[in-house]
C-alpha cells in the first residue's frame, strides 16, 4: 500500500517529506531504541516511535524506512524536521498511542494482502 | 522481450489512481453553451466533465459544441447539450481493464469515480497511462544501471598486484550528529555498486561504532579499506577505554548515562549489532588510552 493511502486512512499529519508519499509501504516496526531499529527494522517499513530528536531521521534514512510515525501527539524537534527534509524522510504525527496506531496499521496492511 | 513483459506486469499492477490526472478542470451544468468557446480556446482542451457538486452529470466535448453551432447556436445550458451517458472507471480499476475498454470504446477520455464516495476524483487519457508507464520503466532502468556498475569492475580494471580503496572519516560533534559518517560511507558503498546486504551491514557497523565514539570519547576516526575480498573498517578513539571488553559484548550491558538512554541509545545493543553484521570483529581497549574496533565484512559471498 502506498504511504499516502495510509496517511489518509489513519488520519496522520505530515511534518516533512510530503513529496515522498508515493512510496510503497511493506510493513511496520515499533520501537524506541535506536539500535533495535537498526538491527531489526526493514527497508520501506513505517517506524512507530516516541523519539522526536534528530537521530530518528538519521536512523530512518540509514535504514531506508518508508517514514516515521510519532505517537501521542509528539511533535518532531526543529532540527529533526530540517534533517528529514534534507534527506527526504517522511515524518508523520498522530495523537494515538503506539499500541493503537500499530494495531490499526497492522490491520490495514494485512487486509491488503488477503 | 523483457521490456514487453515488464510493461505487461505494470499494466496489471498499476491502478488508475496511480496514473490519473487529479486536478481536472470541470464546468457546471447551468453554464451557457456560448461560454465554452472561451474555455476551450484559452485552456486548449477539447472537452470537460460536467459536475453537479462532486457528482458527474455528463461530458461536454468540442464536438458537442460544434454540433450546437451548426444547429444555429441558440443559447442554452450545457446540461441540454452534453453527453449524459458517460463511460467511467473506478480509481481502483487496473490499467489493463482501462486499456481494453478504451480500445473498445474508440475514444480516449474517461472520468474516474471514487468507488467509496461515488464522486469524481480524476480523469484519465491514454497519454496519462503512457506517461506513467514510461516513468515506471525509467525508474527500473535506472536501478538496473546502478546494479551493473559494480565495485568489482573497478578492481578488474586496475592492473596491480594488490589494489585497495581507502576512505577516512573523522567522527566528532554532538550525539545529534550521529549518522553523518555512516551515511557518508553508505552512499559511497552504494555508489560503488555493492550488494545491498553488504551496504546495509557496513552502514550498521559504522553507525553503531560512530554512536559509541560520540557518546564515550567525543571524537575519533574511521578508516575503511575496500579490497577485492573484503571491506575492513577500523574505528579508533582516544576516549576513556573499556575496563572489561568481554562484558561489553553481552547484549543488554550498558554504561550509558540516563540522558543517552532517554534518546533511545545505550540499550546495550550496539556492539552485539556490530558483531552480528561483521564476519570478523576485534575489539581492543586500554583504560585511559582509548578504544579500537576492527570489523570485516566479506564481500565475496553476500549472505
Amino acid at each position: 500500500m502506498k504511504l499516502k493511502n495510509i496517511v489518509d486512512l489513519l488520519n496522520l499529519e505530515v511534518r516533512s517529506g510530503s513529496d515522498k508519499l508515493d512510496v510503497e509501504v511493506c510493513g511496520g516496526y515499533a520501537s524506541d531504541l535506536m539500535s533495535d531499529v537498526i538491527a531489526h527494522a526493514r527497508e520501506r517499513q513505517l517506524w512507530i516511535t516516541l523519539q522526536t530528536h534528530v537521530n530518528t531521521a538519521a536512523v530512518a534514512g540509514m535504514k531506508g524506512l518508508a517514514g516515521v510515525i510519532l505517537v501521542q501527539g509528539r511533535e518532531p524537534e526543529q532540527d529533526t524536521v530540517e534533517k528529514a527534509g534534507k534527506e527526504g524522510i517522511t515524518i508523520l504525527v498522530t495523537k494515538m498511542p503506539a499500541f493503537e496506531i500499530a494495531g490499526k496499521l497492522y490491520n490495514i496492511l494485512n487486509a491488503e494482502k488477503v | 522481450m523483457t521490456e514487453v513483459t515488464k510493461v505487461q506486469e505494470l499494466v496489471y499492477e498499476l491502478k488508475l489512481r496511480d496514473v490519473m490526472k487529479k486536478d481536472v478542470f470541470s464546468v457546471a451544468p447551468g453554464m451557457q453553451m456560448s461560454e465554452l468557446r472561451e474555455i476551450f480556446r484559452t485552456r486548449r482542451i477539447s472537452g470537460a466533465p460536467v459536475l453537479d457538486g462532486d457528482r458527474l452529470a455528463g461530458i461536454i466535448s468540442i464536438e458537442d459544441f460544434i454540433r450546437w453551432l451548426s444547429d444555429g447556436g441558440k443559447e442554452c445550458r450545457i446540461s441540454e447539450k452534453m453527453s449524459k451517458r458517460v463511460e467511467t472507471f473506478y480509481s481502483d480499476d487496473t490499467l489493463v481493464h482501462a486499456l481494453n475498454k478504451m480500445e473498445a470504446a474508440g475514444f480516449g477520455r474517461f472520468p474516474i469515480i471514487d468507488r467509496q464516495t461515488g464522486g469524481m476524483c480524476g480523469i484519465v487519457t491514454k497519454g496519462n497511462i503512457i506517461e506513467a508507464l514510461l516513468k515506471e520503466l525509467e525508474i527500473d532502468f535506472h536501478e538496473e544501471e546502478i546494479r551493473r556498475y559494480r565495485a568489482s569492475h573497478i578492481f578488474e580494471d586496475i592492473r596491480a598486484d594488490k589494489s585497495t580503496l581507502i576512505f577516512q572519516y573523522r567522527i566528532a560533534g554532538e550525539l545529534s550528529e550521529a549518522g553523518t559518517t555512516s551515511s557518508g560511507l553508505k552512499t559511497t558503498l552504494k555508489r560503488l555498486g555493492f550488494h545491498p546486504d553488504i551496504v546495509r551491514r557496513s552502514a550498521i557497523i559504522a553507525y553503531e561504532a560512530e554512536t559509541n565514539v560520540l557518546i564515550n570519547a567525543k571524537e575519533g576516526k574511521m578508516v575503511v579499506r575496500v579490497e577485492p575480498a573484503e571491506i575492513y573498517m577500523k574505528i579508533e578513539d582516544k576516549g576513556p577505554g573499556i575496563p572489561d571488553v568481554e562484558k561489553v559484548m553481552e547484549p543488554g550491558f550498558s554504561t550509558a548515562p540516563d540522558w543517552v538512554r532517554e534518546l533511545g541509545f545505550g540499550a546495550g545493543m550496539g556492539l552485539p549489532n556490530i558483531k552480528k553484521c561483521s564476519d570478523k570483529m576485534v575489539l581492543n581497549s586500554t583504560v585511559g588510552k582509548g578504544t579500537c574496533l576492527e570489523a570485516t565484512v566479506d564481500i565475496r559471498q553476500p549472505q
